[in-house]
């Protein structure tokens, strides 16, 4: 991270220590929105935090890392959640990570060195009727299959290229 | 309370024009579960043609009816039609519906599931008469899926806040007899009766006291409260002002997993709308009774379900249990008095204070009384939310309302209560569903997970599967959970694949009694609930993975062999070319074949075969089992 960034991100954790309550109670709501607006949870953030409430950069590692929402390296530019409930398990939903790790070239919790994707396995997205089911920025793909990954896939590298044009 | 009420009848005025004026409307399934199904295309479909022929209707978001298995699903309300209620639709269809149902004035049979009328409509059925509605009871779903979960006025109209207004009529304490006179019990798995529980909040010492909304619903397989809290929010705050006013506290929390956008968005909106309508804040309904409301999102923890766990991660600590006594209602939540209920009890409250302790008693057994919502999930035909009352047989949810097997095979099991509940074998499907029932059978209530296993599942797996969320959601503060789950997946891990050892299973069964007896809270005491009730009820499927290597559904990927049928194959080439492991090979347009000291057993090939080939199978067992019984069957022939 260079200076400038970091210096940028210690104001952006500011703002948002300042619009939270005081006290112990509102440290994973502050982590939460520090995730929400920077990706992830980064030492910098935390020396930030520390300075700011008091809590030690330590400390706040220990409850975060205690919790699977909180990331500690910076994620793709789109999420793909897996879920690994009980009836995508039955259904199959372990083929359907593998086929896409397997596609991605990355295991569960990885960036594709393209910084595209980041792919993580979570506990229950709770579309158990429609399993298994898989998610990407938070849209649900329904009744999933390791055929059905490679289109899924192309929709949002599609739109990756889509973007890097418009931006020239 | 005159605020409430003129502004009840202006909201019973705008509901009865939605429900019979000209304006024709579409109620859309638009849960998380209808989004992932593609209600957003039927929307944006509607909103276009709608505005195309200039037509006086409009799209209402609506939650999830139920039937997931037929989203996306919509009702349509025209003039002089019966409400209908449509399922699966997808773009086309709705533009089709809304020519002809709405334009043309005649109902589309071909993606009907039903009139919303008791009766019938000419050779329409009533969709209460669907075999997946017959025998449900709908009472803590009742506004799920018709009406705008974002418009108070819907709720209001259809007897919102009148439970907590009756209750405001009455004394704490007169509340309190109320509800345990229903009899009531907590929803969250564990049945605790509600009323008693306040009684101890009540009577303990300390101010102010709290009450917290459980709805971290981390049982994998299980969507009960997401989808009440998408379609009708209100409800759920309601019970809990009843549940805040009964044992007196000023202070609610809801925490709520943060996997469940949508419904923390809907919860947003609705504290807003609570506060215009004077039912939150300062002397509600001018009473002397306040109660504020705040929203904490879980960080994802399954540990996080159990109340003391849950009090640490508000309080902003690891969220690890703590020994009890004393219990959250005598210390609780910064230290306070405090008592956390589960979404769908709260949403029982407002019926029972409307209607009384005599009506919520109606239905049920008598030790397990009202209904409960299920989520049906899994190798049923009919999957989606159901609410049934208590007592209702196995067989009766898994065969009628869930249509049985979507494979048409036999069923092998009912997994009921996630991680912490067991498997019921289907020769047990005549069991009643109620707390003690199950909790007879070595499974637990829980909260309302049901996933429906066949003969293509393995219960070493599904063993193996629970024990692995329940090592990994171990917080590690006590070691017989700590240690146990981590002894016992190790275990299930060599068994399923073939190198288990026959005195693997007495093992197994000793550390979970140890887990069992030993451990700190609900997770572990828990935890081994799948592997005693597999071992219990399917104890042969153990015994045939680790004396034949063999696993009959081929669900132990290890113990699977997949092999090319030499007739059939015509040499494609594709299975050789997505293999990723480089373990098959042959000629193009020669029969291929699949090296087994290669092969990663991940099963590419099967999917990849052509269906007009269809040449690759599945073998398990013993690699030179198998090879012997080949070559006997070809000596025979």
């Amino acid at each position: 991270m260079s200076e400038n960034s970091s210096a940028e991100g210690a104001a952006v954790v500011q703002e948002i220590v300042a619009a939270f309550p005081s006290g112990r109670g509102s440290l994973i709501p502050i982590l939460q929105e520090i995730q929400r607006r920077q990706g992830y949870i980064s030492p910098e953030a935390l020396k930030a935090l520390e300075r700011l409430t008091g809590i030690s950069a330590t400390e706040a590692y220990g409850v975060a890392t205690f919790y699977t929402q909180f990331r500690f390296t910076r994620p793709g530019r789109h999420k793909i959640q897996v879920c690994n409930g009980t009836a995508c398990h039955v259904r199959g939903g372990a083929q359907v990570l593998e086929e896409l790790e397997r596609r991605l070239g990355i295991s569960v919790g990885q960036t594709t060195p393209d910084g595209q994707f980041s792919l993580e396995r979570v506990a229950c997205l709770g579309c158990c009727a429609l399993s298994p089911v898989v998610a990407v920025d938070g849209k649900v793909y329904a009744g999933m299959t390791p055929k059905k990954v490679p289109g899924v896939l192309r929709e949002y590298a599609a739109q990756a290229t889509q973007s890097a044009r418009q931006e020239k | 309370m005159d605020g409430l009420n003129i502004r009840r009848r202006m909201a019973e005025e705008r509901w009865s024009a939605l429900m019979s004026g000209a304006e024709s409307v579409f109620f859309v399934g638009a849960a998380t579960c209808g989004m992932a199904a593609g209600a957003e295309a039927v929307i944006d479909r509607l909103e276009r043609d709608i505005a195309r022929y200039g037509l006086n209707a409009r799209v209402i978001r609506a939650g999830c009816l139920g039937p997931c298995c037929f989203e996306p699903i919509m009702i349509v309300r025209r003039q002089g039609l019966p409400e209908c209620c449509y399922g699966p639709v997808d773009a086309d269809a709705a533009g089709s519906i809304l020519e002809r149902h709405v334009m043309g004035g005649e109902l589309c049979p071909e993606w009907s599931l039903g009139v919303m009328t008791a009766e019938g409509y000419g050779d329409i059925p009533s969709f209460w008469d669907h075999p997946m509605m017959r025998g449900q009871v709908r009472r803590v779903l009742v506004n799920c899926g018709v009406i705008d979960p974002e418009d108070p006025d819907h709720y209001l109209a259809r007897g919102g806040y009148l439970g907590l207004e009756r209750a405001l009529g009455m004394t704490p304490e007169a509340v309190i007899e109320e509800v345990l006179a229903s009899g009531l019990r907590g929803r969250g798995g564990a049945g605790f009766p509600t009323g008693k529980k306040w009684q101890f909040a009540r009577a303990a010492e300390g101010s102010p006291k709290y009450l917290i909304c459980n709805a971290d619903e981390g049982d994998p397989g299980a969507f009960m409260n997401r989808s009440l809290l998408e379609g009708d929010p209100h409800a759920v705050l309601e019970g809990m002002l009843i549940a805040g006013y009964a044992i007196g506290a000023s202070e609610g929390y809801i925490y709520c997993r943060a996997e469940y956008p949508l419904a923390i968005r809907r919860l947003e909106r609705a504290i807003e709308q609570m506060r215009e309508l004077g039912v939150l804040g300062e002397r509600i309904l001018g009473t002397d009774f306040s109660f504020d409301l705040h929203i904490k999102q879980g960080a994802g923890a399954f540990v996080c379900g159990e109340e003391t766990a849950l009090i640490a991660s508000i309080e902003g600590l690891r969220g690890m249990p703590r020994p009890k006594p004393p219990f959250p209602a005598q210390r609780g939540l910064w230290g306070k008095p405090t008592v956390i209920q589960n979404v769908e009890t709260l949403g029982n409250l407002p019926h029972i204070l409307r209607n009384g302790a005599a009506w919520f008693a109606e239905v049920g057994t008598p030790q397990s009384r009202g209904t409960k919502t299920f989520a049906l999930a899994g190798k049923v035909a009919r999957t989606g939310l159901i609410e049934v009352p208590l007592g209702t047989p196995l067989r009766q949810i898994v065969m009628e309302i869930g249509g049985g097997m979507v494979s048409g095979k036999a069923p092998k099991a009912v997994q009921t209560g996630g991680p912490s509940g067991g498997c019921i074998p289907a020769e047990k499907f005549d069991l009643p569903v109620d707390y003690e029932s199950l909790g007879a059978a070595g499974s637990i209530m829980g909260s309302g997970g049901m996933i429906v296993l066949d003969e293509d599942s393995c219960m070493v797996d599904i063993a193996r599967y629970f024990l692995t969320f329940t090592q990994q959601e171990s917080c590690g503060k006590c070691v017989p959970c700590r240690i146990g789950t981590r002894a016992m997946l190790q275990l299930l891990e060599n068994i399923s694949k073939g190198q288990g050892r026959p005195e693997d299973l007495r093992q197994l069964e000793e550390i979970a009694e140890t887990v069992k007896m030993g451990s700190l809270c609900g997770l572990g005491q828990t935890a081994p609930n799948p592997v005693l009730t597999t071992l219990r009820y399917f104890r042969n499927e153990y015994e045939e993975h680790i004396e034949k290597s063999q696993c009959a559904a081929f669900a132990c990927r290890k113990l699977v062999w997949y092999r090319i049928d030499p007739d059939r194959c015509k040499g494609c080439g594709v299975c050789l070319r997505v293999c990723p492991a480089e373990a098959i090979e042959g000629e193009k347009g020669e029969p291929h074949r699949i090296i087994d000291e290669k092969c990663i057993h991940c099963g590419t090939c099967v999917t990849a075969c052509p269906p007009s080939s269809a040449a690759i199978y599945r073998e398990s067992g013993d690699l030179k089992r198998i090879e012997a019984r080949r070559q006997l069957a070809s000596t025979v022939s």
